[in-house]
């Protein structure tokens, strides 16, 4: 076990754990952030996707002591009032069937418009292939992309 | 205006004042705000009403919903409380919706699955608005002493317009509960619905976007345990003996059990009880055929040809016609075992104490689940509580409660609250699959191309009867034979979305392109004819309804100009399944040497939509999972073993592979049949097709991505 300073939502948290467990559950099961999801386990799924320094990152396979000093982001921190322009056009489409992964696929839409804020439709379908949706709910994540670049300046 | 006599005592709706006041039809309900997880059990014990129903008014205007059926991504936490909302002409916006703990006493079938709840519980949902609307129009003419007959209802206020007098329901809900509940109540006409039939963004969506704990794995509680559990690595094989020394030492690990076939690792956080399950010794001894899938192939073609079948239809006298048929038709199909795969995996928390048992998770049988837990733990039904949380996913995977009895199993055994996770290889390889199947399909043409003969055998393996022998297009055939061969193996199988159609509809419908096309006939005018007859001249009896197939087939035929598109390939299918009918057009078109579906147009008659984006999002979201399937899903066995442990091994389908989907409804103005599966099952049929008219090879096993058709193309 050793003691692991993060940065998680702009806050610094101690998480006592050992070294190699996955960033995904020392914060659900350590820090009670339990937005991020397990789906997999082995970086295929994408349910566990926050961001490491506003890049996206698959947290289950992420272990504690790679995060160093980087700023990690979970679907909770995304915004403060759930209003960041992806969430918001999530809610627009009517995009969840279950919801599970949704999470994950808002942390993956916002770090690709935080890097290109105006994505090809062919940008979108590349990224967004990267997590999976048991529902396939597909056609709606794609439109709610569209929908935030659209409405982020 | 309908009317609808209250019938047994479970329906009949009384009314009693709460002592905070308001309007209480059914429990009260006080922290419909708190999280996590739902519902507080307690709450309904201490709510002051016990009777079946749905709905409380506060005087502050808010009006709540309960939603009993569990969640899992059907939709039927918006749909069921707008359908309440409705009848009782409440403003949506004022609508606050929580989902039901399992009350047997107060709601009758309170599970997910055969796309029956809505069809179920249409009726007795319009009933809980409508009596309380009757019950508030009652309380504002008695205030205003006017007839009730000159007040109207509308966005949650009683109206009465000659006076220019209004209150909303939250002011007349005190004085209302405190009147009769009728005995009799008219429902709303379905041509006035205003909120049935619009889109309604799920209820949750603000929930799952901002990363709230809603589902079962979420479910954290002071002083739980966490545990993983060591099942038999193959299906056949029992537990001999364990050795846990190693995986007691290691951090954070609070003991090991063993029931059953079973070994529970339970310890302070998952990870930590993860890394110490690989630590266990564990030996296995077999207690059956540890089977692989090759000898599940040589068990198909030995039973094929040679089994003992169960006869499921017979009409006529098929010999003769096959004996005086001028054409023989004959293919086999074959479908793989499926895992479920929500991606939400099997887990449950129990807390087995001394005088009750608090169970919290994801079930579609809540039921179900305590019965178990009842029988395990010797203790009553009664003192056993069920929360239901929201599920990701379920697809039949969570009608079993193999994985709820394992958690009240541990935690009896550790004393503790206790929550079972799986892994997603334990999930993927911890049983109950589709059941593998392979069909033999015979249809016998006379002269003039007509289907004179039919026959059908399906061998499954613990698959029960993979037939389904009424449907279409049995009655349309005058001599016709549907008979059935079971293996059992100790693969365990259960119900899958759409079970049994979700791979008979696609190997019906592919067997009956080839038949149209041997008969020299346009696909879309065969099932058309053969429907006709099935109407003017049945062959025994018709257990579907034959206008509304035709219907969605003409829907379908029309919405997609069919025949009619230049360098589109269109496929056709069309299914019968869960009370609903579905149409698809499948259209493929080559892109540099490559076979893409690109279109999928589908048309839908499951009566009256309640929620449209609902709706539209259950069909697209079932041709996309019918279609991954049939082109991706594969699961394998060795000596037992599943193959396919993750997703890196089961191919799941990703946004880069997925056509278009135009969905059609019918509006015939029929009381809703049901929209969970039924769209599912037509897809591999249209898929299959549309690709042999592109490539002109038959698709007749599943995954479709190993076929021929598609070597050398990923």
């Amino acid at each position: 076990m050793a003691l692991f300073k993060l940065s998680i939502n702009n806050r610094t948290v101690e998480a006592d754990v050992e070294q190699d467990t996955p960033l995904l559950w020392v914060l659900r099961d350590n820090l009670g952030l339990v937005g991020t999801k397990y789906g997999c386990g082995i970086a295929q799924c994408g349910a566990c996707t926050v961001h490491l320094d506003g890049k996206a990152v698959r947290s289950c396979v992420l272990p504690v002591s790679a995060v160093g000093k980087s700023k990690v982001t979970t679907i909770e921190g995304l915004s403060e009032k759930g209003d960041h322009p992806v969430q918001k056009a999530w809610d627009e489409v009517d995009v969840a069937q279950c919801g599970y992964c949704q999470a994950g696929q808002i942390m993956t839409a916002a770090a690709l418009l935080k890097a290109k804020p105006k994505p090809t439709d062919e940008e979108i379908v590349a990224t967004m292939s990267g997590n999976l949706c048991r529902c396939g709910t597909y056609h709606r994540i794609k439109e709610a992309v569209k929908v935030a670049a659209s409405k982020s300046n | 205006m309908k009317t609808l006599d209250q019938t047994s005592r479970r329906d009949f709706m009384k009314v009693a004042a709460a002592a905070g006041g308001g309007l209480f039809l059914g429990f009260s309900w006080s922290n419909s705000n708190a999280l996590p997880v739902v519902v507080d059990a307690k709450s309904i014990a201490a709510g002051t009403i016990n009777f079946n129903a749905y709905l409380s008014i506060g005087t502050d205007d808010i009006i709540t919903i309960v939603s009993p059926n569990p969640e899992i991504g059907q939709g039927i936490k918006t749909a069921f409380p707008m359908v309440v909302a409705e009848e009782l002409d409440a403003d949506w916006k004022q609508v606050k919706t929580v989902q039901g703990n399992l009350d047997t006493n107060i709601f009758e079938r309170q599970l997910t699955g055969g796309s029956g709840a809505v069809p179920h519980s249409w009726d007795r949902l319009r009933k809980a608005g409508a009596t309380a609307r009757y019950m508030l129009v009652e309380a504002a003419a008695s205030t205003w002493k006017v007839p009730a007959a000159e007040c109207t209802t509308e966005n949650g206020k009683v109206l009465h317009k000659a006076s220019g007098k209004s209150l909303t329901y939250g002011q007349l809900a005190e004085a209302a509960s405190k009147l009769e509940a009728p005995k009799e109540v008219q429902l709303k006409d379905e041509k006035n619905f205003k909120l049935i039939g619009q889109s309604v963004r799920n209820v949750d969506n603000n929930n799952i976007a901002t990363g709230k704990p809603l589902f079962g794995l979420d479910f954290y509680r002071e002083g739980m345990l966490f545990a993983l559990v060591q099942r038999p690595k193959a299906f056949g094989l029992k537990l001999k003996s364990v050795n846990a020394d190693a995986a007691k030492k290691m951090p954070g690990i609070v003991d090991v059990v063993t029931f059953e076939n079973s070994v529970a690792v339970v310890g302070k956080s998952t990870w930590q009880v993860k890394k110490a399950r690989e630590a266990l010794k564990i030996e296995y001894e077999k207690a059956a055929d540890l089977e692989s899938s090759a000898d599940h192939n040589r068990i198909f073609s030995q039973l094929m040809d040679n089994g003992e079948a169960t006869v499921r239809r017979k009409n006529g006298d098929v010999e003769a016609a096959f004996k005086g048929a001028a054409k023989v038709i004959k293919a086999e199909y074959q479908c793989p075992f499926l895992p479920h795969s929500p991606l939400e995996p099997m887990n449950f928390f129990a807390h087995v104490r001394e005088d009750g048992v608090e169970l919290v998770g994801p079930t579609q049988t809540p039921d179900r689940a305590r019965a178990e837990v009842a029988k395990l733990t010797g203790i009553a039904p009664e003192k056993i509580s069920v929360e239901i949380t929201r599920q990701g996913g379920g697809f039949g995977r969570r009608l079993a409660a193999d994985y709820v009895i394992e958690a009240a199993h541990v935690s009896k055994l550790v004393k503790a609250p206790v929550k079972v996770i799986w892994t997603r290889e334990d999930d993927m390889t911890g049983g109950i699959y589709r059941p593998a199947v392979r069909y033999r399909f015979e249809a016998a043409l006379d002269k003039n191309g007509e289907m004179i003969g039919y026959k059908l055998r399906g061998v499954g393996i613990n698959s029960g009867n993979p037939t389904r022998e009424d449907n279409f297009p049995s009655g349309s055939v005058d001599n016709l034979l549907i008979d059935s061969v079971e293996h059992k193996s100790p693969i365990t199988t259960g119900p899958w979305r759409a079970p049994i159609t979700n791979f008979l509809a696609y190997a019906e419908q592919s067997f009956i392109d080839e038949v149209a096309e041997a008969a020299g006939k346009d696909p879309v005018a065969f099932r058309l004819a053969l429907l006709e007859k099935a109407k003017k001249s049945p062959a025994g009896e018709v257990k579907y309804d034959v206008d509304r197939m035709i219907g969605v087939i003409k829907l379908a035929a029309e919405k997609s100009n069919w025949g009619k598109k230049n360098g589109v390939h269109q496929g056709f299918s069309v299914y019968f399944s869960h009370r609903s009918y579905v149409a698809q057009v499948g259209e493929v078109v080559v892109e540099k040497g490559k076979p893409v579906l690109k279109n999928v147009i589908a048309a839908v008659d499951c009566g009256i939509v309640i929620n449209k984006s609902g709706s539209l999002q259950q069909v697209r979201g079932g041709v996309v999972d019918g279609l991954g399937h049939a082109m991706y899903g594969n699961m394998t066995f060795k000596d037992g073993t599943p193959d396919q442990s993750n997703f890196n091994g089961f191919r799941l389908i990703r946004m880069n592979e997925i056509p278009e989907v135009e969905v059609h409804f019918v509006e015939n103005g029929i009381s809703p049949t049901g929209l969970g599966e039924p769209a599912l099952p037509p897809t591999g049929g249209a898929a299959a097709n549309a690709f042999y008219k592109a490539t002109k090879q038959r698709l007749r096993n599943q995954p479709f991505i190993n076929e021929e058709a598609f070597k050398g193309i990923s």
